[in-house]
Order: C-alpha cells, then structure tokens, then sequence
C-alpha cells in the first residue's frame, strides 16, 4: 500500500478506535482512503447503500423524502398529497427550494403543505374514504391541477390501505391522473429507494402518455435537475444557447405533461445520476433513448460536459457549443481571477447526497481549492466508482458517516470549510468551522452553470474569509 | 380487583363462556365488568340483551376522536349490574383494529372506568394474539391472569398453544400468569384426558371441562346467558362450578408452550389413531 493511502488508513482507525469492536469493523468498510488507479482493490472500495447501524446516529432520510422531496415534489402543477399523520408533510415542506414559475395555488402546488392529516381513527378504520374526499376536495379547490400523486406514509403501509385502488376510482371520476406512490418510510436502507419508487411510479402512470406537436432534432430533456436556487433555469440557458430544445424538466420547475413526453426526446441529459438513472435506463430500453451525464459546476466540467453533450449531435450543434463556451470563457476566467488568489490552497471536506460529493470537486479546483475529504449519505457502489477517479489519492472517502466520525475527521483534517446539510451546520458554527450547506446553497444559488458559478465562488469566498470566524472563541 | 382475559381460537366459544361464567360471578355477589376486544363487538350481547350499539371506537369515528366521549356513553350496565364495554373497530379488510383495541382500552382507563368497586374485569379478546394490539389486555398493569379457552380438536389446540407463547413473552416482562385451560367440549374422542394431559404439558390445569349442551343455544338465539335464561338448567350450575374455581384460583404459571411435534405427538397418542386402532 502506498504511504499517502496508509497515513489516511491510520486517520480511520483513529477515529473508529472508540467504537465497540462490531461496530469497528462494520463502519471500517464504509470509510476508505481514495484509491483512483484501482491498485489497492476491493480493499479501498467503499461499502454502501446497506443499513445504518443502530445508535450511531445516521443523517440519511427515508423512501417518503426520496419521492415526495425530491422526485415527485418539485413537479409544479400537480397537487402531492402527504398521506398520513400530519408530521412527515409538516417538516418536509418547502425545504428544498425547488424554484418554479406558476401561481402557487392556481396552478403550481410546489410550496403547499397538503396532507390527509390521519387522526387514530383513520388508522383504526382506514384511510381510503378519506383520501378519496381529500382527491375531490383537491379537484374542487385546485381546478388547474393537472394531476394528483399520493406520497404514502408508513401508517398507510402498515395497515395495507388500497391506495392504489382509491388511485384507479379517483382517476377515472377526476379526469385527471392519481398516482399512488408506495413510498413508506419504512422501506429501504435511505431516500435512495423512494427515488427509484418514484422513478417507477412516473413510468407506469405518467410516461410516454402525451407527445410534443412537433419535435426537433435538437429535443433533449435535463433529468436529475431540481432547479435548487434556479439551476435547472441556468443550465437550460446554456443548453438552448447550443441550439438544443429542453422539451421536459425533471423534475425542478417541471410540469406532468413534460414527463409524460419526455419519451420524444432525441437525448436525455442526467444531472443527478443517483436518483434518476432508473427512468434513464428505462427509457433507454423502452424507446432507444441514449442518456449521458454531465456535469454543470464550474467552468472547467461546464466545457468538457457541453462538448460530451454537443458529441450526440450534428456540426451545426457543435459549432453553437464552441461558440457558447468562447463567450462565456472570459466571463468565467474574470471570476477565477478575482476569487482564486482568496481561496488558493483552502481545503474542503463535503458530505452530502446524491451527486455533489462527486460534481463539485472541479468547481473547487476551479477555485484553487482542494477536497480532502467526501462521501455521500445514499450513494450506491456505481456512485463511488464514479467519486474514486474525481479525487486524489488518499482522499478520505466515508458512506453514511455519523456525527461524531464527522467531528473527528474534521478536527484531524482541519479543512477551511465543510459543506453538507442544515443538521450539521450548527454543530460546525458551534466548532467555528466556515460551513456551507450545500444541499440547500444555503439559501443562495444558483451553483450550476455560467450563472452559478460567480455566485458559488462569492458564497465560498465569503464563507471561508468571513472575519466573524476569527471572532469565535475555541477552548484551548 | 382482578383483571382477566381470555383468549381463545376463533369460534370456540369464548364469548359465550365469559358472559355465562360472569352472569354467575355476578349471581354470587361479584361486581364483574367485561370489555370487549374484537372489531365485531359480540362479546356482551348475552348480558346486554342486544349487540352493543356505542362502542369507543364507533363513537371515536362518529365524533372524531375518542377525547370527544363519555365514559357513560361507552360503558353500559346488563344483566345483575353486568358493566360492559365493547372497543368496537373496522369492518374486516381495512384499517388497524389491533389499534383500536389499544386506543379503547387506554380510554376506559384514563376515564375511570376501573375505579369504581368492580371485583372482577373480563378482557374478551379476538381470535388469535395477531399483532401487538390484541396483546393490549395482558400488557403491564392491565390483565395479570389468563385463560384459554379451548375444545380437543387439533386447530384449537395449536392456538392455544400459540397463545401461551404470546403470555410466555409477556410473562417475563409484564408479569402476566396462565391461571387455566377452560375446555369447552366438542365432543373429540377422549377429550377430557387430551386437554387435561395437554394442560399438564403447559405446566397449567385444565380449570374446568364444560360439556356440550344445546341449552346454551337456546339461551343465546334469546340473547341470554344460560344462567338468566333458565338458571335452573344443570348448565348454568357448570359455569357456576366454573366461576367458583377461577374466585378461588390459586394456581397461576408462566406456560411451558409445546414445539409443534410435541403437539402432534400428542395429538396422536390421544387422537385419531387410538380410535382407528379401536375400530380395528
């Protein structure tokens, strides 16, 4: 083993030193020491997607979060009932800030908190009556709803409700589409698996149900983009700029007809591989729809990632694609020039979700910074053979980390900033960390694209140079 | 106060047994109360004269929860002072009623229901222990003794035997006691020495063997226990006999539950075989 990988090695046994010997063991698999040339072998491979251990106290969510915050939510004319006990709606509203255009209420539902509010007796007798009154009620309230989905809680699988029943009446009686989405908290080991219930519930009751009038050889649809902070607004800025035409959004600032004619597209670009790569290889099989990932953060991923997609098409596109990053190249080397010499050198440590633990290292190395240390809550095995190429040797890698290996890792790395989500933000304030949540942009955005990035090195520079840092007080 | 419950397969006769034994508990002088744990909401209706028509979880639906109740409402009085509640709970194939029966239960006690001077509760309970609500009864602070009711027929039996696997969990944490098996003849070859070797298999007493008599029918297409309908019939003097016992049972265990080959053993030691082999 090379000595780079070792020195990270010794770091995790340190830090896994304190726990009872089972659990040693079982988290030692989920943290390695990066390895991108493949030498070290299955030993460097980080264990993933498997369940948490009980009592270390993991940040992952459940399938409900996985389809109704992050999938299905952000769909904006469709009313996406909670249903069950009140809370699982109450806290995951409008927490991702999936920006959209519409009037909320009229005919965008994206930031309404609806919910069948089960009381006991709907669990003593069932909810089914009541979720049919809550579609009619819906129907009646909302008369532009173009759909209805019911994002099921675990009560409503506990007891075996007939949602699906309950789903097939209302269509029929609504005219509109109710879909019911089998997304229980209790299933799975995260969120990854209510993504891929969501991507399957969109393939049976939605996809391939409308066409465009007239489609183009430039169709392409922008999946696994939740338009964060606006940027599925800025990455479609760039694609059109390349003389593409984005026929469907999934599913940030997206309608229920764009995935229902998604379909027609000559190419689907996938931001966000973790929770949208099932219904890319879904419509590859189905339709013959090839599908290839990119990546929209910082200039230097933003060009290899429009010539990757300019690839897929004719000179004409080609020669856009040139043209676009001609333009913005200056732009873009103006923003290198004033932040890099502020942040040249900073280290990063990240722990976050789907597809940033991986996306965002070029957009830091754009700046002159350096992840030192990554991992995702979800990730799957083709995630982190994804991540291990991105990284240096001997970055520190870890799965499904705790609180307290987070802690730890942090006082031996001592990175200048830490980025991952709001439940360790003030835990890393408390530290006098610099911390970036960078699931949420920290209610900034957008990061991706040309429009992005300016904003994502201004928040980095202020966040790492803030003097109020210096103003905390630490015990010695 | 003692509080009971009696569990039983589906059909044996549990609610018929509990209602008669308390007409005559309640003949003796006893204060008796019998709760009702079942969605259908039958287990009063001997002592009632009728199928109960308010019960917790009805009314909860009605009203929109059960904080909205009386407990006069839900808490009727039958036959001799009989007081009876029943937890009532959805038509089969929906919702949870193992969950009503939990919400019912916690009502009748955070109302007061056990506080007047009642000698004995009866907890009627559902078929089978199916889900950790049907356990609610014998659950800390609530039943501490059991019985089950059983006949020699070999699917009784096996329930019953699951049955003192669900007391066995429950015995150690909640200090709940198999008090006995109550027999309730169906008139299986050599019952009586079947149950009563099976009792001693699960370290119990069979309590009482109750023969079959079509009185009992009678009695119930009346909507009457035996004892009120003609209390001078030799069956009320069973259940009699019966209620005698449990008052002065001492004899309550932790239940040594059989492995399902023993059961069969068994079974076939006392069983099919021997009157096939009569036959011959």
């Amino acid at each position: 083993m090379k000595s780079i990988i070792e020195k990270t090695q010794r770091l995790i046994d340190e830090v896994l030193e304190v726990y009872p010997e089972k659990t040693r063991k079982l988290r030692a698999k989920h943290i390695k020491p990066n390895d991108p040339t493949g030498e070290c072998g299955s030993a460097c491979q980080v264990r993933s997607n498997v369940k948490s251990r009980p009592g270390v106290m993991t940040i992952r969510g459940c399938a409900y979060a996985g389809s109704k915050g992050v999938v299905w939510g952000p769909i904006k004319d469709v009313v996406h009932i909670s249903h069950g006990p009140v809370g699982c709606g109450q806290y995951s509203w409008w927490s991702r800030r999936n920006y959209y255009n519409g009037l909320t209420g009229i005919d965008s539902f994206v930031t309404m908190h609806i919910t069948s509010d089960f009381q006991e007796k709907d669990i003593v007798f069932g909810g089914d009556r009541k979720l049919e009154q809550l579609c009619r009620e819906v129907k009646e309230l909302f008369p532009l709803a173009k759909g209805i989905t019911i994002q099921s809680e675990c009560p409503v699988g506990l007891i075996g409700d007939d949602i699906e029943a309950v789903a097939k009446k209302m269509t029929e009686e609504l005219g509109i589409p109710v879909v019911p989405v089998r997304c229980e908290g209790f299933r799975g080991v995260s969120q990854s698996l209510g993504h891929h219930i969501a991507n399957d519930s969109i393939r049976d009751y939605i996809l391939g149900k409308a066409s465009v009038e007239k489609s183009s050889p430039y169709d392409v649809a922008l999946i696994g983009d939740y338009n964060i902070g606006g940027d599925a607004w800025a990455t479609r800025k760039i694609l059109e700029e390349m003389g593409l035409r984005v026929i469907a959004h999934w599913t940030g600032d997206g309608t229920l007809r764009e995935l229902a004619l998604t379909p027609r597209a000559k190419l689907n670009l996938i931001h966000c591989y973790r929770s949208m790569n099932y219904i890319c290889r879904h419509m590859e099989e189905r339709y013959g729809i090839p599908w290839v990932e990119y990546n929209f953060f910082g200039p230097t991923k933003i060009y290899q990632s429009i010539r990757k997609i300019a690839s897929f098409f004719d000179d004409y596109i080609k020669e856009r694609a040139e043209a676009v990053i001609a333009k913005y190249k200056p732009w873009m080397d103006r923003v290198i020039e004033q932040y890099r010499p502020r942040l040249e050198g900073k280290t990063v440590m990240l722990y976050v979700g789907g597809l940033r633990p991986r996306h965002v290292v070029g957009a830091y190395e754009d700046l002159g910074m350096k992840v030192v240390a990554t991992g995702y809550e979800f990730g799957h095995k083709d995630d982190y053979q994804r991540t291990y190429p991105e990284l240096e040797e001997g970055t520190l890698i870890y799965d499904d980390a705790t609180p307290y290996e987070l802690e730890e890792f942090t006082k031996r790395l001592k990175p200048d900033l830490v980025g991952s989500g709001i439940k360790e933000k003030y835990a890393y304030h408390k530290m006098g960390v610099p911390f970036r949540q960078m699931h949420s942009w920290d209610y900034s955005g957008p990061y991706h694209g040309f429009d992005g990035f300016p904003v994502f090195a201004r928040d980095m520079d202020m966040t790492v140079n803030n003097p109020t840092w210096r103003l905390i007080r630490r015990k010695s | 106060m003692r509080q009971i419950a009696i569990y039983g397969k589906g059909g044996i006769g549990k609610s018929t047994t509990t209602q008669n034994t308390v007409a005559a508990l309640a003949e003796a002088g006893y204060k008796c109360m019998i709760v009702g744990c079942d969605p259908k909401a039958d287990a009063t209706r001997l002592i009632l004269h009728k199928k109960a028509q308010a019960t917790v979880m009805d009314l909860a639906r009605e009203r929109g929860s059960v904080e909205e109740l009386e407990i006069d409402e839900v808490l009727l009085e039958g036959f001799l002072g009989v007081k009876c509640a029943e937890s009532g709970g959805p038509e089969p194939g929906v919702g949870c009623a193992g969950r009503g029966v939990i919400t019912a239960i916690n009502f009748l006690e955070e109302n007061g229901a056990y506080e007047e001077e009642i000698d004995f509760v009866f907890y009627d309970v559902l078929g089978d222990v199916v889900c950790g609500g049907f356990a609610m009864p014998i659950r800390e602070g609530k039943a501490k003794e059991i019985y089950i009711v059983t006949s020699g027929e070999m699917m009784a039996m096996y329930a019953a035997n699951n049955i003192a696997r669900g007391i066995l969990k429950y015995a150690q944490s909640g200090g709940v006691r198999l008090g006995g098996l109550i027999c309730n003849s169906r008139k299986v070859d050599r019952e009586f020495e079947l149950i009563t070797e099976f009792a001693k298999r699960l370290g119990t007493q069979m309590i009482h063997f109750i023969p079959r008599d079509n009185q009992v029918q009678r009695a119930e297409l009346r909507r009457m226990t035996v004892l009120e309908y003609t209390p001078e019939h030799p069956m009320a003097d069973e259940y009699r006999t019966l209620a005698k016992k449990i008052a002065e049972n001492k004899n309550f265990v932790i239940p040594t539950p059989l492995g399902m080959d023993e059961l069969e053993e068994l079974l076939t030691e006392f069983g099919i075989l021997d009157a096939e082999e009569a036959v011959a």
